[in-house]
């Protein structure tokens, strides 16, 4: 509690002092402004609908975006010539500025799927990482083993790769999505869909409504750690289940 | 190559020990068997087991057909009851190499190739399951150092 409670005064502190000695909530709104702003927003159906839209659309993508890089990653492991196609590519992505990327996928499809192709992005070198990291951490007298008591590839997945690649994975899956869910809204920002929390920071920003550009970023804030917290949860509790043998 | 110019067979029953010293070729020669009759249950040198399933678990895991009573006579064999729930990082090493032997047991298959079955197990313990071994009346060749076991195996190789 004191590790959350006391940074979160002395920063949320300093943000009052100084929005008091300005004076001016046009630039800097107090933080009860934007406390006050965000209740208000929170109490119609269109901020939760937005709320919902930017998710889906953030975890879509992101999703996507896990998928495809740890299938990326398997195919490289599996695979020289995967390996010395794709492994390239995706340290380009990784590279990439995200404005650019934002910008050309504009140019071919519509508002509605930037901040989905964004998101995917995003979370394909991340998970590519994370699972290329994992199968180094594959026991290879284990997978000797698989292939002399005839497993299935499946068996095999499930009693030695998963077990081993699980932590590397989490990890990976945990930072893609956040990547995923910065950029995302980036490019809402940026491209303006209909239903969008990116489109409604913008809004706030071209009207000069400053608490509510603060409130919509806490907004974006605030559901990233509740969306972060949830998957942790889940995942501590299927570890739990693993190790007390009730899988 | 060590093998090149030796036609080696080993006998379709009984207890077959091979013996000699370290590095003499003992674990080439099972992994020559294994490789000559792939259908073998093969017990590596190491006990390579997973270290989050449970020792029923194991068992389980390389049975066709998953079958607890079955699971529960292997473990009976190598005198493993009552540890069926526990994971290998709470079992001795002994226990540990027991657990990797019951599963080999449980894998199945027209004969066994056991890489140093005992490594960690008592002497009387040893003698016990190899007299099991030997009443199942399916071929096993197992190597091992310990020459005292030379009393139960129906025909000794040394390298």
């Amino acid at each position: 509690m004191k590790k959350v409670a006391l940074p979160l005064l002395v920063w949320v502190g300093l943000w009052w002092g100084l929005a008091v000695y300005m004076g001016q909530p046009l630039l800097l709104p107090t933080p009860w402004q934007v406390m006050e702003r965000l209740g208000t927003l929170a109490a119609t159906g269109t901020f939760w609908a937005t709320c919902l839209a930017t998710l889906g659309r953030v975890f879509l993508g992101g999703g996507a975006g896990i998928v495809l890089g740890v299938a990326l990653a398997a195919l490289c492991a599996r695979f020289d010539w995967c390996a010395a196609i794709f492994a390239p590519a995706v340290k380009v992505i990784r590279a990439t500025p995200v404005a650019s990327f934002i910008i050309l996928v504009w140019l071919w499809t519509g508002a509605v799927w930037v901040p989905v192709v964004i998101a995917a992005l995003m979370a394909v070198p991340i998970a590519w990482s994370a699972a290329w990291q994992g199968m180094g951490e594959v026991d290879p007298q284990l997978v000797e083993l698989a292939a002399v008591y005839r497993f299935s590839k499946g068996k095999t997945l499930k009693l030695v790769y998963l077990p081993a690649m699980a932590n590397a994975l989490a990890g990976g899956v945990r930072s893609a999505l956040g990547f995923a869910w910065k950029a995302g809204v980036a490019a809402e920002a940026l491209c303006r869909p209909q239903a969008a929390m990116g489109t409604a920071i913008w809004n706030a920003k071209t009207y000069l409504e400053t608490p509510d550009l603060f409130a919509w970023t806490a907004a974006v804030v605030l559901l990233s750690v509740a969306v972060e917290k949830l998957l942790w949860g889940l995942w501590t509790l299927w570890e739990g289940r693993v190790q007390s043998g009730a899988s | 190559m060590v093998f090149d110019h030796r036609n080696f067979s080993f006998p379709d029953r009984g207890l077959t020990l091979l013996t000699g010293p370290s590095g003499v070729g003992k674990t080439t020669l099972l992994r020559a068997f294994l490789k000559k009759y792939p259908d073998s249950a093969f017990l590596f040198q190491e006990d390579r087991l997973f270290s989050r399933r449970t020792v029923r678990q194991h068992l389980l895991d390389v049975m066709d057909k998953p079958d607890s009573a079955a699971a529960a006579e292997w473990l009976d064999l190598v005198e493993l009851a009552g540890e069926e729930n526990s994971y290998p990082a709470q079992l001795s090493g002994g226990m540990a190499r027991r657990l990797a032997l019951a599963r080999c047991l449980a894998l199945g298959g027209p004969r066994y190739l056991l890489d140093e079955p005992f490594t960690g197990v008592d002497e009387p313990l040893q003698k016990r399951i190899l007299a099991r071994l030997k009443a199942m009346e399916k071929p096993v060749v197992f190597s091992t150092h310990n020459q005292g076991l030379c009393q139960y195996a129906d025909c000794i190789i040394t390298l």
